[in-house]
C-alpha cells in the first residue's frame, strides 16, 4: 500500500507544477511526470513479490511460468503509453515553441496578456 | 521491495527538484533523473521491455525539451503565484487523496496481481491465457512482445497512427511556411 502512495505522490507533485506554475515548460514537465506516475502505478499493479520477467526460458514448465511470472497485460500497455506520451511532448513542445516565436515569453499570464 | 521504494523516493524528490528549480536546464536534468530512476525501478519490477524503451523515450524527450528551451532566454517566472489557484489546487488534491484512500482496497495487495485473486464468473484471467498460449500460438518467448505484436496488434496499429498524427502536428506548427503562408513570418 505504501508503495502505491509513493506513485500517488508523484502525480501530486505533477499536478501541483500544472496548476501552480506559470512557465509553459514548468507545465509540460509536470504532464510528463503525471504520465510517469500513472505508468509506475500500473506497472506495480502487475508486480508479484519474488515473481520473475514474463520471458519464457529453455526448460520451464508452463504450469510453473503462469505462477511466478510478473503480469505482462500492464507491461504490454504501458509500452504503448510511453511511446504516445513522446509524440504528445513533442506536440506539447511545438507549440510552445510557436507561442515564444509569437510571443517572446513562457509566461502564461503575459501570453494572455498581449495581443491575441 | 524496499529497493522499490527507495527508487520511487529518489524519482519523488527528484520531481520536486525539477519542479522547482529556477533554471530551466538543471529542472530539465532533474526530470531526465525522474525517467531514468523510473527505468530502473522498472528493471526491479521484472519489466526488462519497458525499462528499455524508458531509457529511449527518455533521452529523446529531455533533447526536444534542451533543444525548446536552450538559447530562449531564461523566462524568469517568480513570484505572486495567485491565490485562489493555490487553494482550488489544494482541494483538488484533497478530493483526489479522498478518491484514492476510498478505492485503494478495490485493488489486490502490494506483491498480488489481478491473477492471484481468485475470480467467481471466469475461470482465467486474459494475463493467464496470454501467458499460458503465447509460446504455442505465437511462438515468442517473450510473452510482452506476444501480446504487442499478435494478441493486441490492432493496439499497437492505433499506437503508431497516434504517433504519426502528433508528429505530423509538430512538424506543420514548427515549419514557418505552412503555418503563414509562402510570405514567411509575420
Amino acid at each position: 500500500m505504501l508503495t502505491y502512495l509513493l506513485a500517488f505522490i508523484l502525480f501530486a507533485v505533477g499536478l501541483y507544477s500544472v496548476i501552480n506554475k506559470r512557465n509553459l515548460i514548468k507545465i509540460i514537465m509536470g504532464i510528463i511526470i503525471m504520465e510517469h506516475a500513472v505508468n509506475a502505478f500500473l506497472i506495480l499493479i502487475g508486480y508479484r513479490l519474488s515473481g520473475e520477467a514474463p520471458i519464457l526460458e529453455e526448460g520451464m514448465a508452463i504450469s510453473e511460468f503462469v505462477n511466478t511470472a510478473m503480469d505482462p497485460l500492464p507491461q504490454a500497455l504501458v509500452i504503448t503509453s510511453i511511446v504516445i506520451s513522446l509524440g504528445v511532448v513533442a506536440l506539447m513542445v511545438a507549440i510552445a515553441v510557436r507561442l515564444y516565436q509569437h510571443y517572446g515569453t513562457f509566461d502564461i499570464t503575459e501570453i494572455r496578456k498581449l495581443r491575441g | 521491495m524496499v529497493l522499490i521504494q527507495i527508487f520511487l523516493v529518489f524519482t519523488i524528490i527528484a520531481a520536486l527538484i525539477a519542479v522547482e528549480a529556477p533554471s530551466p536546464l538543471s529542472s530539465i536534468i532533474s526530470l531526465g533523473a525522474v525517467g531514468f530512476g523510473l527505468s530502473i525501478a522498472f528493471l526491479w519490477l521484472g519489466a526488462p521491455d519497458i525499462a528499455i524503451t524508458q531509457v529511449v523515450v527518455e533521452i529523446i524527450t529531455l533533447v526536444i525539451l534542451i533543444r525548446a528551451t536552450i538559447g530562449k532566454g531564461v523566462t524568469e517566472v517568480r513570484g505572486n503565484e495567485s491565490k485562489p489557484l493555490l487553494i482550488g489546487s489544494l482541494i483538488l488534491f484533497g478530493l483526489g487523496s479522498a478518491f484514492f484512500a476510498n478505492y485503494l482496497s478495490a485493488f489486490p495487495e502490494f506483491g498480488k496481481t489481478a491473477m492471484d485473486v481468485p475470480m467467481d464468473v471466469f475461470s482465467e484471467t486474459p494475463s493467464q491465457y496470454y501467458l499460458k498460449f503465447g509460446l504455442e500460438k505465437v511462438g515468442g518467448a517473450n510473452v510482452v512482445n506476444d501480446i504487442l505484436l499478435d494478441f493486441r496488434a490492432y493496439d499497437t496499429l492505433g499506437e503508431a497512427t497516434v504517433l504519426f498524427t502528433a508528429v505530423l502536428g509538430a512538424i506543420t506548427l514548427l515549419n514557418k511556411e505552412v503555418f503563414f503562408g509562402k510570405g514567411g513570418e509575420k
